[in-house]
């Protein structure tokens, strides 16, 4: 199940900024990559411009393996609680990935019934518009 | 100072009906809410001289004391969100503490139910989310904004880690909705639900349900914060502060801490439950009712674990039947309603209740409740009360 938009109404874009503006750029690119401390090594998302560990400023961009496994989920079924933009029911997914850090997607050919928490997943990119791709994640074989 | 036991006093409380349409501004509602508690008190607005509110309350300090005629105000500030309630009177009791101000006013007003829906046309302009730039960027692009959503994330972590079905979160509403049937100024007065009502309510957000989630309503709510000796010249048994304190842990977000190593916790509310108790010098075993932040219902048990009622992962088997938690348990928990079976005004009822159980004047009256705790701002950055009939 891709996900279903309710046309005329716009998804929300993010607020590209001086701090994440290197993440957004990647994923326009089709790539996913994080934060790393260039100073303690740390790996970062979402980004900020210090590093929480050692207050470093010195920041760079380290692509992502791409994988992961669904930490927590939920189902939004019901609209007046849910996004007008998209149609319901959609997944929402915390992916913990092998990385080391977690990230807020959605399911990309997932039904509702199939998630459970610790399902395989890896990235995909949808080009939902000139202006807009977005990191999702399908299901990955092991 | 790092302990304010016994530095302050409640003396005064007011709080309007809670209902769908309040039909008045939510300035009118502080006007009429403040003047009733000072009321209470048995002082006037001219012994006003500080004011404490929430920090997207309507009511501007400039517009209260304009209309209400406060004209040496030497002390006024706000705080944060749900986290709000408890963190209001502890700023209140600081001020007093100190002698910044003598007499300060804490007050909520929000048309909540009538006013500021949030209506699709906000969520679809944005309107309604966090300035927070971080949760804006990284979820509102993937429909994740909406209250319901953020919670259930943490709850659907909580029911993997320690087995929980969400069936089972039924019996916290249920328990607050009895007590809010009790409760003349409730939403819900004389409107009990069965457990049955919960399983049987609609499913917004998997795994929670609408009966997981508080009531919008109008309403406003005020209370009146002094030091004790003042306390004793004045017209009510005096409600002591015997323990304040807020938290704000790493990584601590409204709703969507997410990032850190466990999330099927509120380690806030711990923090704040250890700082309370140790200011008190009381333990779990000595207070007699809380009022818990019921928001969002699955919270609740996450709070008897972190205060230390009950072991982590046992707070749904707490509540389980509700007969721990309703009146007549062990620990009654919510006794006016709260904010799933009172209303929704960001907890201040909490607070007023806990003052109404102290000075033995509850609908849901507990025996000898002499020692009430107070928490506001499950899942974000949080704060909690003692209060107590003796100083």
């Amino acid at each position: 199940m891709v996900m279903e938009y309710n046309p005329g109404i716009q998804l929300l874009r993010p607020r590209v900024d001086f701090d994440n503006q290197g993440y957004w750029d990647g994923i326009k690119q089709h790539k996913l990559i994080f934060q790393k401390c260039k100073y303690c090594g740390l790996l970062i998302h979402r980004p900020r411009p210090m590093c929480p560990r050692c207050n470093s400023m010195d920041m760079e961009w380290v692509p992502s393996m791409g994988k992961g496994t669904v930490y927590s989920w939920v189902n939004f079924v019901y609209a007046n609680a849910a996004y007008p933009g998209i149609k319901v029911p959609y997944l929402v997914v915390v992916v913990e990935m092998l990385d080391g850090v977690r990230i807020v997607s959605n399911m990309y050919d997932v039904p509702p019934d199939e998630i459970y928490v610790g399902m395989p997943v890896e990235v995909v990119f949808d080009d939902i518009a000139d202006d807009l791709t977005l990191p999702k994640f399908k299901r990955r074989e092991v | 100072m790092n302990n304010i036991k016994n530095r302050a006093a409640i003396v005064g409380i007011s709080m309007t009906k809670f209902s769908k349409d309040s039909e008045r501004t939510e300035l009118y509602l502080t006007c009429q809410c403040i003047k009733a508690a000072l009321d209470d008190a048995g002082l006037t607005p001219d012994d006003v001289d500080g004011l404490v509110k929430q920090t997207d309350d309507a009511s501007d300090e400039h517009a209260v004391t304009s209309s209400m005629g406060m004209g040496n105000l030497t002390y006024f500030g706000e705080s944060r969100w749900g986290a709000a309630p408890s963190a209001m009177a502890m700023r209140a009791a600081m001020g007093v503490a100190t002698g910044v101000a003598n007499y300060i006013v804490v007050y909520r007003s929000v048309n909540g139910a009538s006013k500021r829906r949030m209506t699709p046309s906000m969520r679809t302009s944005g309107q309604m989310s966090t300035s927070d730039l971080l949760q804006w960027t990284f979820h509102a692009p993937f429909g994740h904004m909406s209250n319901a959503g953020r919670v259930a994330m943490i709850v659907r972590r909580y029911m993997h880690e320690f087995g929980i079905n969400n069936d089972q979160f039924g019996w916290v509403p249920t328990v607050c909705r009895e007590h809010g049937a009790r409760n003349a100024n409730s939403m819900f007065y004389q409107k009990p639900i069965a457990f049955e009502d919960y399983l049987k309510s609609k499913m917004i957000v998997e795994p929670l349900r609408r009966m997981d989630f508080y009531e919008e309503a109008d309403a406003a709510a005020a209370l009146v914060v002094t030091t004790p000796e003042r306390a004793k010249d004045l017209k009510q048994r005096p409600v002591y502060v015997l323990g304040a304190a807020q938290h704000m842990a790493l990584e601590t977000e409204e709703l969507t801490s997410y990032y850190r190593p466990s999330i099927s916790g509120l380690p806030e509310m711990g923090k704040v439950g250890e700082k309370i108790f140790a200011m008190a010098g009381v333990t779990p075993k000595d207070i007699k009712c809380v009022q818990l932040d019921d928001s969002y219902g699955p919270f609740v048990p996450m709070q008897l674990e972190e205060l230390g009622f009950c072991n982590q992962g046992e707070g749904v088997d707490f509540c389980n039947r509700g007969d721990r938690i309703r009146l007549g348990g062990e620990l009654p928990l919510n006794t006016s309603g709260g904010s799933l079976g009172e209303g929704h005004i960001h907890g201040m009822n909490h607070v007023i209740e806990a003052v109404r159980q102290i000075r033995g004047t509850s609908t849901a009256q507990v025996k000898d409740a002499e020692l009430v705790l107070v928490a506001s701002g499950a899942g974000g950055p949080a704060s909690g009360l003692i209060l107590g009939g003796k100083s």
